[in-house]
């Protein structure tokens, strides 16, 4: 078996992304398929919600390392500051005025190569936490949740994909957006499923998803969902510019009411399991014809 | 006055609900910061006044014809970002955090920076007063610099033509550009829907707007998807001591609207949705509050 690893995306919030991600993994935990789920929405997870039933297996916290300046040797020669490209480093010299924004902080260490009075110690500061659970013998959910008030989730994200590492079959439910927590989860899959909607703001959102994978050089096929909502640009973009279309899924209000209480739709269906599941083996067979 | 208008989970309908207070107003100034999904410019097709370059970050390239191939900037780089292969040192454009740090201890000076600088700041006016917006390129970082640079702008721009009350289309999430969205405006509208996601969602914004001292009223978008949710986060948010301002219901005119390039406040003025919305703008509007 050739490990595939398979990121389900969206630039506009809300379209289905958790919807597609976790119906696809229920239909491979019902067919006995082993496979992890990895929720890299770590400022707002939510893929937990359906897998209430989960042992947890590890947590783990993740941590940058953040500048310390000890003033007794500090000589304020403001080389660290210079140094520092995230302005996380707020020094007056005139006034011997020093101290670190831990906030900003990338945890790039080029403060404690541009000092030379060793003036600057490390300390951990904790981004966020992995948690991996088990559920039933063969599968597993990863997920990467921040702290309140992190700015940025890549670092957990990261970590979080990381421990995958191990498993064949991974399922990436990826952040909203095209900026960095997408790009740092769509370049660790081997292929992205965009997941929009046929509204004037969905098309809007995936041209730029479009070019962001684009630019990337990473395939990547196009789930509509709520298809017959809103109007038909959507379909005459896809089929202008090439872009296949993995599959339709229509609104209803069943669909939306079900996934609302946290009731996914293919364990309630067996057609709707049979069709991701098909979706999985359509992308599968692709990567590794 | 600063407003914005956030949510925490993607797609409770954010941005259809700005829109429609945007045109409630006379004169206002609406900024939007959703700047890896913009979608307000789609909708109100603003003249464009101004157009600036936004430089989002650095990347790291290496010039091979001084390179001496010593790899001292393998070890010292933090986001794994520079590796061999093709049998020299590369820097992996979408690793690159733009610390700098390689530039600064290459040994031979074959490191340089390059700008990303194809993202754009907009300002403009449209049929309710003006508007700011950015527009990060696909694959550029750093959104929550750009919500900073959207939020001067608009601050300028509404102080040179007398506009009261700025109101801000926010991102998903709760990292960095929702902080930036946040950082000391005057209140916040937290728009939520009726699904265990949504609610879980809440939790998280709100103690994020908590830990930066904002005041703020929620809104369950869609709450007659999930009766017994909308109940639960309205007892919730009475536990929090923080006012639900308004349910509004499902409703596929707002679909249709969009469709059609208006707010559903312009599209139909006496619906339920478009009354409900009404006290959401009263909220706003009043200085007092």
């Amino acid at each position: 078996m050739k490990p595939v690893k398979i990121a389900i995306a969206s630039g506009k919030g809300g379209t289905g992304k958790t919807f597609v991600a976790t119906n696809i993994f229920n239909a491979l935990i019902k067919e006995n398929i082993p496979a992890t789920i990895v929720d890299c929405d770590a400022e707002e997870p939510n893929v937990h919600l359906f897998y209430k039933n989960g042992v947890l297996e590890t947590e783990t916290e993740v941590f940058i390392k953040v500048p310390v300046i000890d003033e007794s040797l500090c000589t304020h020669c403001d080389r660290c500051r210079q140094y520092c490209s995230y302005n996380a480093i707020f020094h007056i010299p005139s006034l011997k005025s020093i101290s670190v924004m831990e906030e900003l902080c990338h945890g790039c260490n080029a403060c404690f190569v541009a000092c030379n009075d060793n003036a600057i110690n490390p300390k951990q500061k904790s981004l966020g936490k992995v948690r991996r659970y088990k559920i039933g013998e063969q599968h597993h959910f990863i997920e990467a949740r921040t702290h309140i008030g992190v700015y940025s989730s890549v670092d957990v994200i990261k970590a979080a994909i990381a421990e995958s590492s191990q498993d064949n079959y991974v399922i990436l439910d990826s952040p909203p957006g095209t900026s960095c927590p997408f790009i740092q989860t769509a370049h660790r899959a081997d292929y992205v499923v965009l997941v929009t909607e046929p509204t004037p703001f969905g098309l809007s959102d995936l041209i730029q998803s479009v070019e962001t994978l684009k630019d990337m050089d990473k395939p990547y096929g196009v789930v509509i969902n709520k298809a017959d909502i809103g109007n038909n640009d959507m379909f005459e973009y896809l089929r202008e510019n090439n872009i296949e279309l993995l599959k339709k899924i229509p609104f209803s209000r069943e669909i939306a009411e079900n996934y609302s209480k946290g009731i996914l739709y293919s364990s309630a269906d067996k057609g709707m399991r049979t069709e991701f599941l098909d979706l999985f083996e359509n992308i599968k067979n692709r990567l590794w014809k | 006055m600063e407003v914005a208008v956030i949510s925490g989970k993607g797609g409770t309908g954010k941005s259809c609900i700005t829109a429609s207070l945007a045109s409630m107003a006379k004169n206002i100034l609406l900024a939007d910061c959703d700047v890896d999904a913009a979608n307000q410019y789609l909708l109100f097709q603003p003249e464009i006044k101004s157009e600036e370059v936004f430089v989002s970050g650095q990347k790291a390239i290496i010039d091979y014809s001084v390179c001496n191939d010593c790899n001292i900037c393998i070890d010292y780089c933090e986001f794994d970002a520079i590796g061999r292969n093709n049998d020299r040192v590369e820097i992996s454009e979408i690793s690159c955090d733009g610390c700098r740090l390689c530039m600064r201890i290459c040994p031979v000076g074959a490191i340089r920076m390059i700008d990303n600088d194809k993202s754009r700041l907009y300002s403009g006016s449209f049929r309710y007063g003006d508007m700011v917006y950015g527009r990060l390129a696909p694959g550029e970082e750093n959104s929550g610099r750009l919500v900073s640079v959207v939020r001067e702008k608009a601050k300028q721009v509404a102080k040179e033509n007398s506009r009261d009350l700025i109101l801000y289309d926010g991102p998903p999430g709760i990292g960095c550009p929702v902080i930036s969205t946040i950082t000391g405006i005057d209140k916040a509208v937290i728009v939520t829907e009726a699904s265990l996601s949504g609610m879980h969602d809440l939790e998280r914004i709100l103690e994020t707007v908590e830990h930066f001292g904002i005041k703020s009223v929620v809104v369950i978008n869609k709450f007659d998807l999930n009766n017994d949710i909308a109940e639960k986060i309205t007892e919730f948010c009475k536990s929090k001591n923080i006012e639900v301002i308004a349910k509004l219901p499902y409703d596929t005119l707002v679909t249709k609207a969009m469709v059609s390039g208006k707010s559903y406040y312009e599209y139909a003025p006496e619906s339920d949705i478009s009354l409900l919305t009404k006290k959401i703008w009263s909220f706003i509007s009043d200085v007092k509050k």
